[in-house]
């Protein structure tokens, strides 16, 4: 063998080292060919594409760097820039306060729901992400109490006698439920009633904490569509999920309170309930019990979300293979423990999606409410600010500044479910 | 019987709407508070400023109705109403006024069981067409595109004065001014119609107001007022008396900066009883004697409310026009006081 080993003229015998990869094969270059300049009408759409994005930076981007941000008017801006492109940001470092907590919430009361805000996240987040400690579910039970305090105002009894109200209602649950489901909700609703209207009596000698009061009215800006956002959502879950389960029932007359409700709503726009919350409801109660407007746009957007919500859960509870409703059976489990322990978790699980998807769409919805004259953003900017003399004709920045911010939300909330799904996801694909 | 039952409720809810809408003093008294309803907003007639305070020449009526009433012209809560929710507002007993440019017409008079007080401001619908459009007049508007606001009396007058001078026009709805003035700006329509005050007050906003022109033809008769519901007719008293005062005032010459001096008395008994330092005008009405002192106070005298909000020296830059002084040729004429 060594014979032919030197017969050979040339016998490589360590590894050639690695040579770069050609030029137009590798990093940046090969990059731009293969996703940019692929084919000639890839290079076509390419190059338009980058003409208009220079044509956007050109012509917005003066628009930003010289937008003015201290002058009292529209008038002076245009002063200013005689002619050139800029935006008019005064608008924004003037009136932030109003588009963020509308004209009549007293300002040195702001960091109130901005509080609120911040807790909300707190609170929110045990529900949100599972690895967090499950004590934290506590604060988020005690919550809507804290916020309505800080929001509102008033003394601190009003919460907490509601919040007592709870307890006594889920305590006697507890007990109660031995004898069955429904008995247990009946216990709970007696106790939770009995326990407002003793505690009720004594609210008004009793004084904790007082914050100054601030009315329903007096919502606005982006916090009135947190505040709808928030309270619809939350509120719609449990009466879709209620409304969900009782369409499926085999009792005729919850399962047709529950279509008649769900068809009715659904085939019904938004903007009709809204109105008639605002103009119908009005006639039915006499002036001086006159219930808040907030209240009653809060319920119609709640049945609103919550008819949605059923059908997405629905669609859940159908998605699920028969013999999980035979399995829990064949358990002898009763029909609230089957539901509780067996059908929801899962049918909820598949529902994530198309809740989040209600959720996003519902808290864009709130700015609604501007067309029966509430000042939530949009409504701030459509009325007082372009109807003040200053301001009147500023368009971008405000709209563009409402846009910012619902975006911001929405985006986030989409997020979260994507990772959610990925969380959930079992089936190892 | 559900029929029964429904027609029950609704007879309750008429018939304690009655009794409220009887005894609106007593309710605005006992509430402390005049719920006014304005508009959500329009430019120098009702707008609230970077502090949330209402400001403008509609607002400027239910603060002076607050005064007289209440003796307070920041004792008002500010309603805000759209063009569509406004009447609504009002006959539910939700507001005790509506102070929203609103025009006086026999059917909100009547079927829709509203007393118009008496009118604050006399306007008139116009057109404003871009110059480069060359046009002179609004007959040659054959074709054209109107925006125009919804749910309002321009809407029904734009078409009646297209059928009688025989044209076409196709429309262009929008919700609001604020609306209209981009639209209008991005050529979505070659014409914009609204009160002519409206028109000046967007025209003023506009970069280049020289490039637009508003047309001669007022098409209309908009006779802008305050209202209150049917059937009160104290209430309804005391109101219209409150804005006769304003205007009265103007026309005796008593203004916020003379009103102390004049309301220790002079030799011209009209303002000794407008002020109340003379006669029983108040008991009339179920106020005290200083009702129109406070009511002028609030704001000044019609004349000042017009200069501070509306008139030549603000951006608006409204002429007084029809709205001035019976003497001085307009159309303002307050009844005497008596």
């Amino acid at each position: 063998m060594s014979d032919t080993h030197s017969q050979l003229a040339f016998v490589r015998t360590e590894m050639l080292a690695q040579k770069e990869p050609p030029v137009a094969e590798k990093g940046v270059v090969k990059w731009v060919r293969s996703n940019l300049f692929s084919s000639w009408s890839n290079s076509i759409l390419t190059v338009v594409a980058l003409y208009l994005i220079v044509q956007l930076i050109m012509n917005a981007g003066p628009w930003f760097a010289n937008g003015i941000w201290s002058t009292n008017s529209l008038a002076e801006c245009r002063e200013i820039l005689q002619g050139a492109s800029g935006g008019c940001f005064s608008v924004l470092s003037e009136r932030w306060n109003q588009l963020l907590f509308g004209i009549a919430y007293p300002d040195t009361q702001y960091w109130r729901p901005t509080l609120a805000f911040v807790l909300m996240l707190v609170a929110a987040s045990p529900v949100l992400f599972s690895k967090l400690p499950r004590g934290m579910l506590i604060f988020t039970g005690l919550y809507p109490f804290l916020a309505y305090w800080l929001i509102w105002g008033g003394t601190m009894m009003t919460s907490i006698i509601a919040l007592l109200g709870f307890v006594a209602a889920y305590l006697a649950f507890r007990k109660a439920e031995r004898a069955g489901f429904s008995i247990g909700l009946g216990a709970g609703i007696i106790a939770a009633v009995v326990v407002w209207k003793v505690l009720g009596m004594f609210a008004g000698e009793l004084s904790i904490l007082p914050l100054e009061e601030v009315p329903s009215r007096n919502m606005g800006g982006f916090m009135l569509n947190m505040m709808l956002g928030t309270i619809c959502i939350s509120l719609s879950l449990p009466i879709g999920i209620a409304l969900a389960l009782g369409r499926q029932s085999h009792m005729p007359i919850i399962k047709g309170i529950s279509v008649v409700f769900i068809e009715f709503i659904r085939g019904v726009p938004l903007i009709t309930l809204l109105f008639v919350a605002n103009v119908v409801l009005g006639y039915f109660f006499p002036p001086e019990t006159n219930m808040d407007l907030i209240l009653r746009v809060i319920i119609m957007i709640t049945m609103f979300a919550s008819a949605y919500i059923a059908e997405v859960i629905r669609g859940g509870l159908a998605a699920l293979p028969k013999g999980q409703y035979e399995a829990a059976d064949s358990l002898g489990l009763d029909y609230t423990q089957a539901m509780r322990f067996i059908i929801l978790p899962q049918a909820l699980k598949i529902s994530i999606p198309g809740i989040v998807n209600v959720a996003v769409g519902l808290f864009k919805d709130t700015t609604l409410v501007s067309v029966i004259s509430m000042f939530d953003l949009v409504g701030m900017i459509r009325g007082p600010i372009l109807a003040s003399t200053e301001w009147n004709g500023v368009y971008w920045e405000l709209y563009g500044f409402a846009a910012l911010l619902f975006f911001i939300t929405c985006y986030g909330i989409s997020q979260y479910s994507q990772w959610l799904e990925r969380q959930l996801r079992t089936d190892h694909r | 019987m559900k029929k029964s039952v429904f027609l029950g409720a609704l007879t309750v809810a008429g018939l304690t709407a009655g009794a409220a809408a009887a005894a609106t003093l007593d309710d605005v008294k006992a509430r402390g508070k005049l719920n006014c309803g304005v508009t959500t907003g329009l430019v120098g007639f009702a707008a609230p400023d970077a502090n949330g305070e209402w400001q403008g020449f509609d607002v400027a009526v239910c603060r002076a109705v607050a005064a007289a009433v209440l003796g307070d012209p920041a004792a008002v809560e500010f309603v805000p109403t759209t063009g569509k929710t406004r009447f609504t507002a009002l006959a539910s007993g939700e507001i005790d006024l509506l102070a929203r440019n609103t025009t006086w017409t026999f059917s909100r008079d009547t079927d829709l069981k509203f007393d118009f007080i008496g009118v604050n401001y006399y306007d008139g619908q116009g057109f404003m067409v871009p110059k480069s459009l060359g046009v002179t007049s609004a007959k040659e508007l054959d074709g054209a595109t109107v925006c125009i606001q919804t749910g309002t009396t321009t809407e029904l007058n734009l078409a009646d004065f297209f059928r009688i001078n025989n044209i076409s026009y196709e429309p262009v709805p929008i919700e609001t001014n604020a609306e209209a003035q981009p639209l209008y700006l991005e050529g979505a329509c070659d014409v914009y119609t609204t009160d002519a005050s409206g028109l000046a007050a967007t025209r003023a906003a506009f970069e280049n107001p020289g490039d637009h022109v508003i047309l001669p033809e007022i098409i209309s008769k908009e006779p802008l007022g305050p209202l209150v519901r049917h059937g009160d007719n104290d209430w309804g008293d005391i109101t219209m008396w409150v804005l006769n005062a304003l205007i009265a005032a103007e026309e005796y010459g008593i203004t916020s900066a003379n009103i102390e001096e004049m309301s220790a008395g002079t030799n011209n008994p009209e303002i000794n009883r407008i002020l109340g330092t003379e006669g029983e005008l108040g008991a009339m009405i179920g106020l005290d004697n200083a009702w129109g002192k406070r009511a002028i106070a609030a704001g000044g005298n019609y004349g000042e409310i017009f200069a501070k909000n509306i008139g030549e020296e603000t951006p608006v830059g409204l002429a007084r026009g029809l709205n001035a002084q019976w003497k001085d040729g307009g159309l303002l004429y307050a009844p005497p006081f008596r």
